[in-house]
């Protein structure tokens, strides 16, 4: 649902100010413990920060996807762990079940993951498995009204926390590639789903990705999602929609790493002058504002398109392609800006600069993008 | 028991604020505005006494241009019940707002009226003791706690050299100080219950109250900006300067 300019301009107002009061102030702490604090959770479950992109009847915002880009851009403006808390509840955990579910599956959790009581989890990418997401050797085998899963999956964003994953597995092993795949909704506490240690990575502390284990684990028939062999088709069109978010994301990211890269010019002194005085340095700040900016046009577009109710795979990938390597090169360049100062953990800079690679890497990496960019265009004659 | 809580739309609590080249006052035009931040602190409190059970009903009400209503929709998105706005476009001195809200309370007939102790653009804080005079009503300003019961408020105080704890019998005035609570940030699904709240609109003119201004501003400017200070070389120094400086 559109909202008015009134209620709209609120909300992105309210959403400003918890990240500027209450999140900002805790990103070295975060990072430095790898943890999300307690409260810090409960209070974005207060907020309704899990239940974006949930449908009103069941007690989520249920946000225009150019709304929902709006709120990202603002909780882009702080470490990106912090959005990663609800982001699997508001994207790849809970679009699945929203776009394709069944009444009966929808009114059973969406409830949980809209207050944040249920977090959820999208456990596709597998050790063999990545960006050939087609090659999902999960196998779920029907066994009465079950299935019974076994497989592994791998960089499960969220797993250690979820109470509910959409796991992709392959029903049909006679049909290669994304054919066989269908989707299901797997409870965490089902016997023979262990989840592994959380990864050690390069940015993001705070955010946790781990790797999930299916054991002969049964699965009730009514939880699987759309049709048998219809998984991939729903992967595809939740990473579609999750394209625009992590777009929004880097766009709120970039915006950040720009202001304060202006305050730093500002104040540091060289040679007996601002360093926003010198050229060279201006040219940094152009073209990184130039980037965000084309970037939040071409996200809020396309996100509008998507509202209208076209197909957007096209632009979404587009978005997400240019958006993810322009905050790479904006977060490169204000380490530059911060020269030394950039290098040094405590000015926070180095941490945004690692925080960043992930996006050019998941919910497809930017040459799996430049594939669909190019399918697409050729399939349009231009 | 029914809470009616005066809120203010003011330049927001992170701008710069700018002096218009006439000196004639603060420059408005495109800045960013916002709830009062000790008005968001009244609305706080009314609704956690909603909340206990202290009170059945939170009224806002806001005197001030159509642009007031999104401050009201703040107090709604916050937990008030409905909203009221005196609409006008004039900059109104503290005995007049008073004097509106005295016609307000006329009609809602509140046991409380809890409200910011001062607002951060004119820093007047009157309106509250003004109020209180014009209902005759008992008054307890500067509130860091508030307890209603039995028909009486008791309100811990804020004074030089400690706290006042006093208990005044309702109906009452009670302003509130920066350690009453902490406000709550609306939840995103409270905004947008909130366009669904009554809020009524109301012409200043239809109250009927004498509104014309008692003062007149001379002239506004900048604070002076601040000099460089000198640097000493030992404690002695340093004591012999504050001491010349008569502060020893």
């Amino acid at each position: 649902m559109a909202l008015d300019a009134a209620t709209r301009d609120q909300l992105i107002d309210t959403v400003r100010r918890f990240v500027t009061e209450r999140l900002r102030p805790l990103e070295a702490q975060v990072a430095e413990e790898d943890a999300m604090p307690d409260d810090v959770v409960e209070e974005m479950k207060g907020l309704g920060l899990f239940g974006l992109s949930i449908p009103e009847q069941y007690g989520g915002l249920d946000l225009s996807m150019e709304d929902e880009c709006l709120v990202v851009v603002e909780l882009g403006r702080t470490s990106p762990a912090f959005r990663s808390t609800f982001g699997t509840n508001v994207g790849i955990g809970s679009q699945a079940l929203v776009m394709f579910g069944t009444e009966a599956q929808k009114q059973k959790y969406l409830p949980g993951i809209a207050s944040g009581e249920i977090i959820t989890s999208f456990a596709l990418t597998e050790p063999e498995a990545g960006s050939d997401s087609g090659a999902v050797q999960t196998r779920a085998v029907r066994d009465g009204d079950h299935y019974v899963l076994n497989g592994a999956k791998r960089y499960i964003t969220n797993a250690d926390k979820a109470d509910l994953f959409t796991v992709m597995a392959r029903t049909d092993p006679n049909k290669p590639g994304g054919g066989g795949v269908s989707a299901f909704l797997v409870e965490r506490n089902s016997p023979g789903l262990t989840v592994g240690k959380s990864e050690k990575k390069m940015g993001q502390q705070g955010a946790h990705v781990s790797e999930v284990f299916f054991d002969n684990v049964r699965v009730p028939a009514e939880n699987r999602i759309g049709a048998e062999g219809e998984g991939f088709k729903v992967a595809m069109q939740v990473l579609d929609k999750g394209r625009l978010h992590i777009s929004a994301l880097c766009v709120g990211v970039a915006e950040r790493l720009i202001a304060d890269s202006v305050a730093y010019a500002s104040d540091r002194k060289q040679f007996g002058q601002a360093l926003s005085q010198f050229q060279l340095i201006q040219g940094m700040i152009a073209d990184c504002k130039t980037e965000a900016l084309a970037a939040r046009a071409l996200t809020m577009e396309t996100a509008r398109k998507r509202d209208a109710g076209q197909n957007v795979t096209m632009e979404a990938a587009a978005a997400k392609y240019y958006a993810s390597e322009m905050v790479g090169r904006v977060a490169d360049r204000a380490v530059q800006i911060f020269g030394g100062a950039g290098y040094i953990a405590d000015y926070g800079i180095e941490r945004f600069y690692r925080d960043v690679r992930i996006f050019r890497i998941y919910e497809g990496t930017s040459q799996i993008q430049q594939v669909i960019i190019a399918r697409e265009t050729l399939k349009r004659g231009g | 028991m029914k809470v009616l809580v005066p809120v203010k739309r003011v330049i927001d609590y992170n701008v710069k604020a700018r002096v218009k080249a006439d000196q004639t006052g603060v420059d408005l035009a495109n800045v960013k505005m916002s709830m009062n931040p000790f008005c968001e602190i009244a609305v706080e409190e009314a609704v956690r006494l909603k909340e206990k059970g202290a009170a059945t009903e939170v009224v806002a009400v806001s005197v001030g241009p159509t642009q007031a209503q999104e401050t009201l929709r703040t107090a709604l998105a916050m937990g008030a019940d409905r909203a009221i706005l005196i609409q006008t476009d004039q900059d109104l001195e503290p005995l007049a707002v008073a004097k509106v809200l005295k016609a307000v309370i006329a009609e809602e007939g509140p046991q409380v009226v809890l409200m910011g102790k001062q607002a951060i653009d004119g820093d007047n804080n009157a309106t509250g003791q003004m109020l209180a005079a014009l209902l005759d009503w008992p008054q307890a300003a500067f509130a860091s706690e508030v307890v209603i019961e039995g028909g009486k408020a008791k309100v811990t105080r804020e004074v030089d050299g400690g706290l006042q704890t006093l208990n005044v019998d309702l109906p009452a005035v009670v302003t509130a100080d920066l350690r009453l609570n902490e406000p709550r940030y609306a939840s995103l699904p409270n905004i947008m219950k909130a366009k669904k709240k009554p809020l009524d609109v109301k012409e200043l003119g239809s109250l009927g109250v004498d509104t014309a201004p008692r003062l007149k501003v001379v002239k506004v400017t900048e604070p002076p900006k601040r000099s460089a200070g000198i640097k000493v070389e030992t404690a002695a120094d340093l004591v012999s300067n504050l001491k010349t400086a008569g502060v020893l």
